[in-house]
């Protein structure tokens, strides 16, 4: 029996475990190539022990964690993510000059982090992972100190985290002593009012908190005003970090909470299990409204991305208020697709800043077409997939969304998604166009685009690959998440 | 397989031309009028077989009004297939697209010099994401290639374009977006529906066709499909981003702005909209005729308002879509006919005056009406082909836009004679506005003194050709009606329409 913990428990024992081992090395050898090494084979050895784990699941390790299929589809998109966090920090980070070792190692604590969420079954795993990802990241998003900004947002993004973190804690105890159990199933127990389970005003009121720290970390209206000056802040790599893995982790989280995994059929009976579908509807149509008209007086890249994020996680929510198995599927494919499509947008980002300017103005990107093309191709489908057009893996992903939203009638939120979608387009347009158009009458003062490193090119052209393919023939993909959402 | 090859080609011809595009342009500018003859041999084959000579009267008729048909799995767990099927009605548009992306080719020959590889990729595959709209048959394809041809046709406005292109790129893009996004809606919309009533979920046409939809979701779903079509073709309230698009487009975004994508709307309210939701059609027509009559009033009006040339040509297109919706929605099949072929002969002769304004502005750059004057003198050539393009703006016998424009009125007028008059007035403005443009351009005495040539080899021979072909349909329209009408009689069947 030992022998089956330590199986599913494999992937996060490998992570730990280089992670320490990364730590070790920059104390001897303090050489970037060397640490970035180890953590990527990490992640990948990592991501291959999913199979020896996938053998064991579903299993429940001391209460604490819990493996089911779902657990290891969202521990694979977290560890697969990291690998492409870590092939983009490298070149990133290459022209700096401060110590790389930690980087590493705080980037590998996080998704360690990130992986005990996804499969957290009592609150102090919940907390233990939710903190762990959190404290690694204030300093990852202070990593550049010598930038204002930088320890700034670190700054910013420490003081609200930890009043998240004591909001959880609160609910947490609330739910406690409504209840008397830690099991994170108590929460949406709590909220569908089951008998016995949860009673009273102390239960709702410490979901209510609970969801506070939730959509916080999902960075949903109306929790989202760190996102801009946070992203704007952070080192590339790390902004696409928190964009995908730190949001991901927890979507995977509150789909395991509220959505049964069960009948295959395209039309939900009941909607979600939760007693507050409203909530979620209310969060999921300001999350859209607001995040998209923010952006379009942008003309900071990084921001840009950061409202199209919280947009996207609105997108995102309807899925997750229609609940059923499509439901599920649609979660799941959006998040595959918006994380490809957003790691390659800031992976050229990353591979665009030079460690004197960060590439985030859109000024900075006209005429990059003629200058690098591949570049401009790589995020032209990236950018065409946050807007959803086909071709694209972000035009499958809103198609199943809106299949999902169909099924379980929720036209307000479709038409919502939909006139939505056309707004963002305005934006996205914005930063194609500035690619495409002449050097002629641009205020940029320097050309960037430097060298890219080879294994930058690798993984960008493997991103583009899995948008561009998701969006022609997803059919694989579609099968794949059936194996790990199906009963 | 010839469906799949009709896509296939630009796109293939598109990106090898890309490939050379940087150092050897005509190898990319040949490649890109290889792939349209190719397409229109393609469908002059589709046509040899299934409809015959067009000296033979005679035509078996078909059991399924599908020529052609392709169906490959797609995306399985959610019903979508490749399904690609060809009937006349699609045959038709197919030749038009392939016999406009040749003269658009070469409408750019000379004018376009910047980046010509990726000029050449946008144009093939705008027409590729055409003729995939043309021919699918399955929904979740069809809003596939609507919205795919969105994003070339923005690049060709956006990089190629006159002084405010990237205000035009990007208002052209935002409507059409929320039409396109609005109709995707309706089509999941609709196969949930089916999907509840018959059990499994499909988003092919022909399992669609005949869902049983209360009215009010049936009304619902039609006015997401309307949405898309009435921006693209475009309808009175929604036509603004059409001026606009059209002037700053390159001449050939133009050519296939006004002849190809508008056309896709009148597509898509022949082949979705009625058989569809007939009920609700019905229903809508008096609304649809409305807005029709005041598109025909409002687009000539503007237009006679005009002194920027294209923008000129532009309102005419309002006004000439105009008689598109309204013989759509009269449910007549002489109207019907009447609005398919309109599609065709707006298509050739707007095309063509869009073609004759672009070689203008590379001689004189410059489309201000009111700054030309006395051209004929210069290029009489040029002139000549203005002066029978205007006739065929207002629809001069001989022509085929004649033949179009009469057959709408002539089926109009069976069902209501105050419409038809109405309608009738959108003609005798057409007059004015045509013959002030030509009066101003080439006309009276020159205001300034233009010193340029008259029009080349190439370009005559491409104003010739669409003039000859205008002649060529006016006269002999019976080969096109010959197909048209078999598709209008099994549209109107679903919609219980009369003679």
């Amino acid at each position: 029996m030992i022998m089956q913990d330590i199986l599913v428990l494999l992937p996060m024992l490998v992570v730990a475990a280089v992670s320490l081992l990364v730590l070790l090395a920059a104390a001897f050898a303090r050489r970037h190539g060397l640490a970035a090494g180890m953590t990527l084979v990490g992640f990948i050895v990592a991501l291959a022990s999913l199979g020896l784990a996938w053998t064991a699941a579903p299993r429940e390790v001391a209460g604490l964690l819990s493996f089911d299929r779902f657990v290891i589809f969202g521990m694979g998109l977290v560890l697969a993510a990291s690998v492409f966090v870590t092939a983009s920090s490298w070149a990133y980070l290459r022209g700096h000059d401060e110590a790389r070792g930690e980087y590493y190692f705080l980037l590998l604590l996080a998704s360690l982090g990130s992986m005990v969420l996804t499969a957290a079954s009592a609150f102090a795993t919940f907390f233990l992972g939710l903190e762990l990802l959190s404290v690694s990241l204030y300093t990852l998003i202070a990593w550049r100190r010598e930038r204002g900004a930088g320890a700034e947002a670190g700054i910013k993004y420490l003081v609200l985290a930890g009043a998240t973190s004591a909001f959880l804690l609160f609910g947490m105890a609330l739910l406690y002593a409504a209840s008397g159990s830690m099991e994170i199933s108590r929460i949406a127990l709590g909220s569908a009012g089951g008998k016995g389970a949860a009673d009273g005003i102390l239960a709702v009121v410490g979901l209510g908190m609970i969801l506070v720290a939730i959509g916080f970390k999902l960075a949903v209206v109306p929790f989202h005003l760190w996102t801009p000056d946070i992203y704007d802040g952070s080192p590339a790599p790390v902004a696409g970090y928190i964009a995908t893995i730190s949001k991901g982790a927890v979507a995977v989280l509150l789909v395991r909470l509220f959505i049964p995994l069960g009948a295959d059929s395209f039309v939900a009976p009941g909607g979600t299990g939760s007693a507050f579908p409203w909530v979620f509807t209310i969060i999921a149509g300001l999350s859209m409204f607001i995040g998209n008209l923010l952006a379009l007086r942008e003309n900071n890249v990084k921001r840009i991305l950061a409202y199209s994020s919280i947009a996207h996680l609105g997108y995102l929510l309807v899925a997750f208020v229609a609940g059923g198995t499509l439901a599920v599927r649609a979660v799941s494919f959006y998040l595959v697709a918006y994380f490809a499509t957003t790691l390659s947008a800031f992976a050229v980002i990353a591979a665009l800043s030079t460690p004197e300017k960060e590439a985030d103005m859109i000024d900075d990107y006209v005429g990059l077409a003629s200058r690098s093309p591949w570049l401009a191709g790589v995020f032209t489908a990236s950018l065409l997939s946050l807007a959803g057009l086909p071709l694209t893996a972000g035009f499958v992903g809103k198609f199943i969304i809106l299949s999902a939203g169909a099924g379980a009638q929720l036209w307000t939120l479709i038409i919502i998604l939909a006139v939505n979608g056309t707004i963002s387009i305005f934006y996205y347009l914005k930063i194609v166009s500035a690619m495409y158009r002449g050097r002629e009458g641009s205020a940029a003062a320097v050309d960037l685009a430097p060298r890219q490193p080879f294994l930058t090119g690798i993984a960008l052209a493997i991103l583009t690959l899995i948008v561009v393919a998701l969006g022609v023939y997803p059919s694989p993909m579609l099968s794949l998440i059936g194996l790990f959402t199906g009963q | 397989m010839i469906l799949v090859a009709l896509i296939a080609v630009p796109l293939l011809f598109g990106l090898i031309g890309w490939a050379f595009g940087s150092r050897r342009p005509l190898v990319s500018r040949w490649l890109a009028l290889a792939g349209n003859i190719i397409n229109l041999f393609l469908a002059a084959l589709l046509w040899l077989v299934y409809f015959g000579l067009p000296s033979s009267m005679q035509m078996q008729p078909a059991a399924t009004p599908w020529l052609s048909l392709v169906k490959w799995p797609w995306i399985q767990s959610l019903g979508i297939s490749f399904s690609l099927g060809l009937d006349g009605l699609s045959l038709i548009m197919v030749a038009l697209t392939a016999f406009l992306g040749i003269m658009s080719v070469l409408a750019s020959w000379t004018g376009i010099r910047e980046r010509v590889g990726f000029f050449h990729l946008n144009l093939s595959l705008v027409l590729a994401g055409v003729n995939g709209v043309f021919l699918a048959l399955d929904l979740f394809l069809f809003a596939f290639f609507w919205e795919l041809m969105l994003v070339p046709m923005y690049f060709l406005i956006d990089i190629w374009g006159h002084e405010n292109r990237h205000r035009a790129a990007v208002k052209f893009f935002l409507f059409t977006q929320i039409g396109g996004l609005l109709m995707l809606v309706a089509i999941i919309g609709l196969a949930v529906v089916h999907g509840m009533a018959s059990g499994s979920l499909s988003f092919d046409y022909r399992d669609l066709l005949g869902t049983t939809l209360s009215p009010v979701m049936g009304m619902l779903l039609m006015l997401g499909f309307f949405a898309a079509f009435a921006v693209k073709l475009p309808m009175f309230p929604l036509h603004t981003w059409l001026p606009d698009a059209h002037t700053e487009a390159p001449t050939a975004g133009s050519v296939i702005l006004a002849g190809l994508l508008l056309k896709t709307g009148g597509y898509g309210f022949i082949r979705f909209v009625i058989p569809l939701f007939p009920a609700a059609s019905r229903e809508f027509a008096p609304i649809a005729i409305a807005l029709a009559l005041a598109g025909i009033l409002y687009g000539g009006f503007m237009a006679f308002g005009q002194s920027d040339m294209k923008r000129l040509v532009a309102y005419t297109s309002v006004s000439h879509l105009g008689f598109v919706l309204l013989g759509i929605y009269t449910f007549n099949s002489i109207a019907l006919s009447g609005a398919v072929l309109q599609m065709v002969s707006h298509g050739i002769s707007t095309g063509a005056l869009f073609i004759l304004v672009g070689f203008l502005q590379d001689r004189i750059h410059t489309r201000d009406l009111n700054r030309m004057g006395g051209l004929w003198r210069q290029a009489p050539r040029m002139g000549a082909a203005a002066m029978v393009l205007a006739m065929a703006l207002v629809g001069l016998p001989g022509l085929v836009n004649f033949v179009s424009e009469f057959l709408v009125m002539l089926g109009t007028y069976r069902v209501s004679v105050v419409v038809a008059v109405l309608a009738g007035v959108g003609l005798v403005i057409a007059m004015v506005y045509a013959l002030r443009m030509i009066q101003l351009a080439f006309h009276g005495s020159p205001k300034e003194k233009w010193v340029f040539h008259d029009l080349s080899a190439l370009e005559t021979g491409v104003l010739y050709v669409m003039i000859a072909l205008l002649v060529v349909l006016g006269l002999f329209p019976q080969p096109i009606l010959r197909v048209v009408d078999q598709v209008v009689a099994g549209v109107l069947a679903t919609v219980g329409g009369g003679a």
